[in-house]
């Protein structure tokens, strides 16, 4: 269903004597719109894809009868809007629909909404508590300032605090004014959020379990980290800094899923007159006296290219498709010690129909949302403790979506195809590889979670695909089925990330360059990583920039 | 008619102490005020079973600020000094350790922690230069403020390259992962990821156990000394020499309340209706007792109150005292080494585990423990032949989901004793008493809101600008003429001086500019 005018394996002999001016490894979000950038920079530009479709975690399948699912990243968010329109994402089809709210079901058979009507929001907080509708006013305040601390950064290199070259400098002291004009009383309101665990964030403010938990799901989604870790307040913003159509903090569905988005990225692509060919793994970067030369497919074929420019986590990059001997020994170490736990699993469903949710009322915009099972901080801390042994949660939280509800594009009328990530989901069990009956029990796990409540929901499952980190790692690449390429902790994050000296896009061998989400500012479908890296590679070469800046204080 | 005196000092713990005492020594006349009918807070020495002593909160010093023990001459004899750790294992193959150097693993882990240790300290330094000054106010600073920021700027590009980036990199990092990567015994990574989260609400993959493993390296590296007559003779000590620059100390005097007049802070009033007057009121006591109950939310903003209540100060560590009619056995212990330190601490997952009922409101089933036999090196605690032991267990949440009674504090130190009975066979035959205080006991025989040693957790959002809230962490409360100079200031607690020292520093500062 991805009709894209690629370039097969069996026409590859043309290619064999040409030396591109870049090849970016893997056609994920971030590769795409680094090589985009690339080729509208007027660059000879080939991207190499391993799998025979594009898109790496950001993607739509065709898996079972006439489903597509987004059978990794579901919602779309953070794609960075100053991309989306340098680019022109919407002329290569590209749609986002916003979706409102969500929802919490509780135990007790109650559920706790959240609304973007901030009066609705108030009632339905006061169901609850009076005290918690007043404070999440404050709440509110409180994060979108972070959240405006932090999207000025995304689109920026970060500084290298140990340098003293002059764009390193005046990037430290942007920073430091940015930091500054806030007033004393905020930079220390953001110290405490940089540092804080997010349970102990909300404890701040409220006071019911529920809503606290509601909120919470946001600083552990990706991570090996639980609530009550410190750092995972900060997590949050990777929730809430992105927007649509300029509504920061809302989420959307991309329409036809979120292939839609790759697609339109390499639509762009190519519409600059960039090579997209698929089916082409990567075996290893070569390097010749201390620059790349280019890259060795599996299939044996060589291609040379004056860059390389890596869109695999560093894991991916520098320990598989590297030879140790190219690389310092100092950074092959950081590099091993990288932290890219798997902690999420995805269950992919085709349903018959529409599950009903006895809890909610008949018709809830609530169903257009994200729904929740888990209603309680307790609950959550302790779906992290059993990842902590290397299990799999007992009972788990589930971010579960049903995008079909708004698009009709992505099952048969009638047909819903129902998105559910599961957090906590180790990559290894109990420090050995998966059993299939091991996979199954997962997967029963979390369909047995929804249908209490739902009590329809089992016998409308057509088809689920079970996917536990071992099997994001095989399909898209993601080393240990991190979905954010390495973990969003304060020691792997802004100039720390992926690892310290190397925050600035380049790798430790000339012509080589970083553009996944190992770099910063990290995951999440955002292309930010993609960007920055081209503004990088486009300094190095002495070209103009094709890179958007920010669009400015919002 | 009442007293008058330059400064009142509200708790006579060893941070009031020696506040009091640089005080007097500038030559102001000061009272301290103790509702206890001994000085020392939680530094204190006390009889819990017959011609049985025990230092009855903190057991070891290692903290203690050289410029503290310099500018006060503080005298008191120590029973060992460096004493060793041996971290326990079942099978008798303990792991001794102590500074940089480690017996009983591979030499890869040897060297490994040599390098380790080494980087850990020249954090610790650094971080140490910053503890014994006041936090530098980040915006709306004064010239010093910029000048210690831009010292602190400079300081740690002063570390090199490589070393920068290291300390960037780990200050906000967990015990668990860099344990994990450098060491292949486990009973070393346990025994470290214990030092690292020992007195704190965090287990090792907690990120923010490397900052507080280095707080405990802060001022001797990490050797622990053990007091000659417990931990009480510190603050003895201390005593002494805030008496010879003059200070009049009253025990037995609990505090009431602050006085405020004219929206300032004038004096104190006891409980047993005395009021004292002064124009500088320093409290030792933690910040939400000198807020809440001393001042009174009235007298001082709502946002301040906020943060005031937000600061999380619930203490974790249960202290046990056995009181022994000889020593136990332990298998694969040597005789000297009964004056040691030794953990129950076998691997990091098990740190781990002991950690995850706290956050639920339980005990932890398997606790981790730190065990001192002070009666070994010191005969001043019980009669020759006889021994206490005394042990910092942990996991004992504050908040007990079940709530702290008799019942539940009997289970756990029955738990306690069984855990280490495990290694000692014959320890129950030798208790002749036994008593656990629990964080529910510590808040009120030391009247620590919460039980925390500390006076609130020692975490990133927690510690030196922000401590012990945002905007407050010149030691200068909002209402003036009120300061605070305990554990919960900057830079926090251990029996380190540093925050009565600081304290003083600032209130002399602001008598010179009045």
């Amino acid at each position: 269903m991805l009709a894209l005018p690629m370039f097969q394996a069996d026409r590859a002999d043309q290619y064999k004597m040409k030396t591109y001016d870049a090849i970016v490894v893997g056609a994920g979000h971030n590769g795409l719109t680094n090589a985009a950038f690339l080729a509208k920079a007027g660059l000879d530009v080939l991207c190499v894809e391993k799998n025979d479709y594009i898109g790496g975690a950001t993607v739509s399948r065709n898996l079972y009868k006439d489903w597509i699912y987004s059978n990794c990243s579901y919602v779309c968010s953070l794609l960075r809007p100053e991309i989306f329109r340098a680019l022109e994402l919407h002329r290569h089809g590209l749609q986002i629909t916003p979706y409102g709210g969500g929802v919490t079901f509780l135990q007790n058979g109650g559920y706790f909404g959240s609304y973007w009507d901030s009066e609705v929001a108030h009632r339905e907080y006061a169901r609850f508590s009076k005290h918690d509708a007043d404070a999440y006013e404050r709440y509110s305040a409180d994060v979108m300032r972070q959240c405006r601390f932090i999207r000025d950064s995304l689109l920026r290199t970060p500084p290298d605090p140990t340098s003293f070259k002059p764009r390193d400098l005046k990037e430290l002291a942007h920073l430091g004014s940015r930091f500054l004009e806030m007033g004393e009383d905020r930079m220390l309101d953001t110290i405490r959020f940089w540092t804080m665990s997010v349970a102990e964030y909300l404890d701040e403010y409220f006071e019911t379990d529920v809503i606290k938990t509601a909120h919470s799901g946001s600083g552990i989604i990706g991570t090996a980290l639980g609530i009550h870790s410190p750092g995972t307040a900060y997590v949050l913003l990777h929730h809430y800094m992105g927007e649509v159509d300029g509504n920061v903090g809302s989420w959307g569905y991309a329409r036809g899923g979120m292939g839609a988005v790759s697609k339109a990225m390499a639509g762009a692509f190519q519409a600059y007159g960039g090579e997209l060919r698929t089916d082409a793994g990567v075996e290893q970067i070569t390097v010749r006296n201390g620059r790349v030369k280019g890259v060795a497919l599996t299939s044996g074929e060589e291609i040379d290219a004056k860059i390389v420019v890596s869109g695999m986590d560093v894991k991916c990059t520098f320990l598989k498709c590297m030879d140790k001997n190219d690389l310092p020994a100092e950074f092959y170490q950081r590099v091993n010690n990288f932290k890219i736990r798997g902690s999420s699993g995805k269950l992919n469903i085709a349903l018959d129909g529409m599950p009903t949710f006895p809890a909610l009322p008949g018709k809830s915009p609530l169903l257009d949302g994200d729904m929740h099972f888990i209603d309680s901080m307790e609950r959550m801390e302790r779906a992290y403790d059993d990842w902590k042994e290397g299990r799999w949660s007992k009972d788990p939280y589930i971010d579960m979506v049903i995008p079909t509800v708004t698009d009709p594009t992505m099952a048969p009328p009638g047909k819903h195809f129902m998105s559910c990530f599961v957090q906590y989901c180790p990559y290894m069990i109990e420090g050995r590889t998966w059993t299939a009956p091991e996979r199954e029990a997962f997967g029963q796990t979390v369909i047995n979670q929804i249908a209490n409540y739902s009590p329809d929901f089992k016998d409308l499952i057509l088809h689920v695909e079970i996917r536990t980190p071992e099997d994001i790692e095989r399909e898209a690449g993601l080393s240990e089925g991190n979905i954010f390429h390495g973990e969003l902790t304060m020691d792997q994050l802004l100039f720390n990330r992926p690892v310290p000296g190397y925050a600035q896009y380049r790798g430790p061998v000339g012509g080589l360059y970083m553009c996944g989400s190992s770099a910063h500012p990290g995951g999440g479908v955002m292309a930010a990583p993609g960007a920055n890296a081209a503004r990088e590679i486009l300094l190095d070469l002495k070209r103009k920039s094709t890179i958007p800046g920010n669009f400015g204080d919002d | 008619m009442t007293d008058r005196f330059d400064a009142i000092v509200i708790g006579a713990g060893h941070n009031g102490l020696v506040c009091a005492a640089l005080l007097g020594k500038a030559g102001k006349s000061v009272l301290v005020l103790e509702a206890a009918s001994d000085v020392g807070g939680a530094a204190r020495t006390r009889a819990f079973a017959d011609g049985y002593s025990v230092s009855s909160c903190a057991h070891l010093l290692s903290q203690l600020q050289p410029d503290v023990v310099k500018d006060l001459n503080v005298k008191f004899d120590l029973a060992a000094r460096e004493i060793g750790t041996v971290a326990l294992a079942a099978d008798g193959n303990h792991v001794r350790y102590g500074g940089s150097k480690v017996e009983g693993v591979s030499s890869a882990d040897q060297s490994s922690l040599q390098e380790f240790h080494q980087r850990m300290t020249r954090f610790a330094d650094l971080l140490q230069k910053y503890l014994n000054k006041p936090p530098p106010r980040l915006a709306n600073g004064r010239p010093r403020d910029l000048m210690t920021l831009a010292q602190l700027g400079f300081d740690i590009r002063r570390l090199g390259k490589t070393e920068m980036r290291e300390f960037l990199r780990l200050i906000g990092m967990n015990i668990f992962d860099e344990v994990e990567e450098r060491f292949e015994s486990a009973l070393l990574r346990g025994a470290l990821s214990l030092d690292a989260v020992l007195g704190t609400h965090l287990g090792p993959r907690s990120p923010n156990t490397i900052l507080t493993y280095l707080y405990r390296l802060c001022g001797s590296h990490g050797a622990l000394s053990v007091p000659a007559g417990g931990m009480g003779a510190v603050s003895e000590a201390l005593a002494n020499s805030a008496r010879d620059h003059g200070v009049v100390i009253r025990t037995g005097m609990p505090v009431k309340r602050v006085i405020v007049e004219n929206g300032r802070a004038a004096g104190v009033e006891t409980e047993s209706g005395e009021s004292f007057s002064s124009w500088t009121v320093v409290s030792n006591a933690d910040p939400k007792t000198t807020i809440m109950s001393l001042v009174g939310a009235r007298h001082v903003e709502t946002g301040f109150v906020r943060r005031i209540q937000n600061i999380r100060m619930r203490g974790n560590a249960a202290k046990l005292h056995l009181a022994l009619d000889g020593l136990p056995a332990i298998h694969g212990l040597e005789k000297r080494e009964f004056g040691d330190r030794l953990l129950i601490a076998p691997d990091p997952h098990y740190v781990e585990r002991a950690f995850n009922p706290a956050k639920y409101g339980e005990t932890s089933p398997a606790p981790v423990l730190e065990i001192t036999i002070p009666s070994f090196r010191d005969t001043r605690l019980a009669e020759t032949g006889k021994h206490v032991l005394s042990a910092i267990v942990q996991y004992a949440p504050y908040k007990l989901k079940s709530g702290w009674n008799d019942e539940a504090r009997n289970a756990f130190r029955e738990v306690a004793i069984d855990t280490i009975a495990a290694y000692a066979p014959d320890l129950r035959q030798r208790i002749v008493a036994s008593e656990l205080l629990t964080p529910a006991d510590l808040e009120t025989e030391f009247r620590l809101t919460g039980g925390h040693w500390h006076h609130g957790e020692l975490t990133l959002d927690q510690f030196l600008f922000v401590r012990p809230v945002a905007g407050f962490a010149q030691y200068r409360m909002p209402l003036e003429g009120l300061w605070l100079c305990g554990a919960g200031a900057h830079p926090g607690g251990g029996i380190s001086g540093a925050a009565g020292r600081n304290a003083a520093g600032m209130i002399l500062a602001g008598h010179k500019a009045a």
